[in-house]
């Protein structure tokens, strides 16, 4: 062997700049989720199958165009909540777990540029998940947007699932994969149904639509009903959406710190 | 200021003392050998040199600054382990992600040509056999150029010509003002390139000597001899004259004899259970 791998003389440094280890490991975690066929898939299925299963047989919803594009986005923002909440809540809990996660952890690099990757790279599997739905509800129902309210529903809709990679990450970080799956499955529903991505809020009684209103999943839902239909959200989607943002963004640092790594040996 | 310095440290799992006030210093350009069974706290104690977990008492320094923080851990290098590469990445990405970490890192290319790696940048590294893993974890630790690299059993699983490929590498690293501190189950890596011997069991320094006084301050012989039923016997001792002058008054048969110092291997084996009679000794 020639001597090629020779110790710096210098001394110490500054870590790499965050936006240059935010793209490495952002790279790193696309390519690792995207070699795993079965994982993207499950994303891209899922919210179709329902939309062929809820929403394309329905006459009276998939007939109607303000009534198709909601529950187009609806079921978008939960492909978006479900990719977010299992691949974070998961993937981060099952990823602390293997050997190489303790060498990740001791790279020249703090958790920023890490959970950076992480949002973005669950913002590129959403839209994955997303754009079979707007196929789908272009060719099979009356929904239908202009490309501006398609590009306005994007945005939104990545927007909306920052404060659900967020949880997820503080769940994956926080709890053993094992005990991830159930809590996950656990805040994913009831959110999901509360926040009207499922059955649409109209229907709610008074009292349910007041606990609606202050979920991330009905700010998101409205914000993207807004963005796509032109159907103003309630005044306080943004802030409320924001809010949670904020306290997940808390709650994934928290966690961040005090896991220490799973022992080993 | 040491490369890296460990003062004082407790570090509990639980109920579990993993580490028990313990102090290391190592000096620029050394090279030290960890020993120690399953369990004794090497692997504790590594995690803390490198940042990943936190002393519950003392202070742990890398090169005089707190390994927690990421721009400290600029200067560091160390070996996955060699279960753990994402299976599914290939050779040439897992390379390029730890060296951008890096602001020098070792070109890609020439990193895989120093340790026989060159045609299997495109192969996932599920696919690499035992041996090439090994290299390969090996070459991810010195790809930033660190000045301190903690190399955490490089050549378990290897067979000989790897592992003497591999040892070159290590020293000559070393030889090139680099800092080794290594942790490994095979006594005859750590005699071969440690000149200092740290002996780790129960989360308490046992030893933190030269190589050659750890040998001589447990000053066990080993005696082998032939007996009459044509049986090769072999004793450890702490004094070879009196055991050969005991063994010649009895009167007993035997040929063959044939005294030598212990290797580390049986000096660290006598230490150990020495401590802890009932100690688990590989």
């Amino acid at each position: 062997m020639s001597t090629t791998a020779q110790p710096r003389t210098r001394s110490h440094t500054q870590t790499q700049p965050f936006l240059t280890l935010s793209w490495l490991h952002l790279r790193y975690q696309f390519l690792e989720t995207v070699r795993i066929p079965i994982a993207v898939l499950g994303n891209v299925l899922f919210p179709s199958l329902s939309m062929f299963f809820f929403v394309v047989p329905q006459t009276t919803v998939a007939g109607n165009p303000l009534f198709a594009t909601t529950a187009v986005a609806g079921l978008a923002l939960f492909a978006v909540c479900s990719a977010s909440l299992f691949t974070y809540g998961l993937g981060v809990a099952e990823d602390r777990q293997l050997p190489f996660y303790p060498f990740l952890r001791s790279l020249p690099t703090g958790p920023g540029p890490q959970m950076v990757a992480r949002v973005l790279n669950g913002g590129i599997f959403s839209l994955f998940g997303v754009l079979p739905l707007i196929l789908i509800g272009w060719l099979f129902t009356a929904a239908s947007v202009t490309p501006g309210q398609l590009l306005a529903g994007i945005g939104t809709i990545l927007v909306a699932s920052v404060p659900f990679v967020l949880l997820g990450m503080a769940i994956g970080y926080a709890l053993s994969a094992k005990a991830a799956l159930p809590v996950v499955q656990i805040i994913l529903f009831p959110l999901a149904f509360a926040g009207g991505l499922f059955l649409p809020p109209q229907m709610f009684p008074g009292w349910l639509d007041a606990i609606s209103q202050a979920t991330p999943t009905r700010a998101g839902r409205d914000l993207l009903v807004q963005a796509t239909t032109g159907a103003e959200a309630y005044a306080l989607a943004l802030p409320v959406l924001a809010g949670w943002t904020l306290l997940f963004v808390v709650l994934a640092i928290v966690a961040y710190r005090n896991d220490e790594g799973r022992r080993f040996r | 200021m040491s490369a890296v310095e460990v003062r004082g440290v407790t570090r509990r799992f639980g109920d579990v003392v993993a580490l028990d006030d313990v102090s290391l210093e190592v000096g620029h350009g050394e090279l030290v050998g960890m020993l120690g069974p399953n369990g004794a706290g090497k692997s504790t104690l590594l995690s803390l040199v490198s940042g990943q977990r936190r002393p519950d008492a003392g202070v742990v320094r890398l090169d005089g600054r707190d390994p927690r923080d990421a721009s400290a851990r600029t200067v560091l290098g160390l070996t996955p382990q060699e279960t753990g590469l994402p299976a599914t990445l290939r050779v040439r990405e897992v390379v390029d992600f730890v060296a951008g970490h890096y602001p020098d890192p070792v070109p890609t290319d020439e990193l895989l040509e120093q340790f026989g790696l060159a045609d299997l940048g495109r192969r996932q590294t599920g696919s690499l056999s035992g041996g090439q893993k090994r290299r390969l974890a090996v070459a991810m630790s010195l790809v930033g150029r660190p000045s301190v690299v903690l190399l955490d059993e490089p050549t378990t699983g290897l067979d000989v010509s790897g592992r003497t490929a591999l040892w070159d590498a290590i020293r000559d690293y070393h030889a090139n003002g680099g800092t080794v501190l290594l942790t490994s189950h095979y006594l005859e890596e750590v005699q071969e390139l440690a000149e200092r011997v740290v002996v780790i069991d129960q989360g308490k320094l046992l030893a933190d000597d030269s190589l050659e006084t750890v040998l001589s301050r447990v000053g066990v012989r080993r005696v082998q001899l032939t007996d009459a039923s044509g049986t090769r016997q072999e004793h450890l001792v702490p004094d070879s004259d009196a055991f050969v002058r005991d063994l010649v008054a009895s009167g007993v048969e035997f040929r063959d004899l044939e005294i030598r110092g212990a290797s580390l291997e049986e000096a660290f084996g006598q230490l150990v259970n020495h401590e802890t009679p009932e100690g688990a000794v590989r």
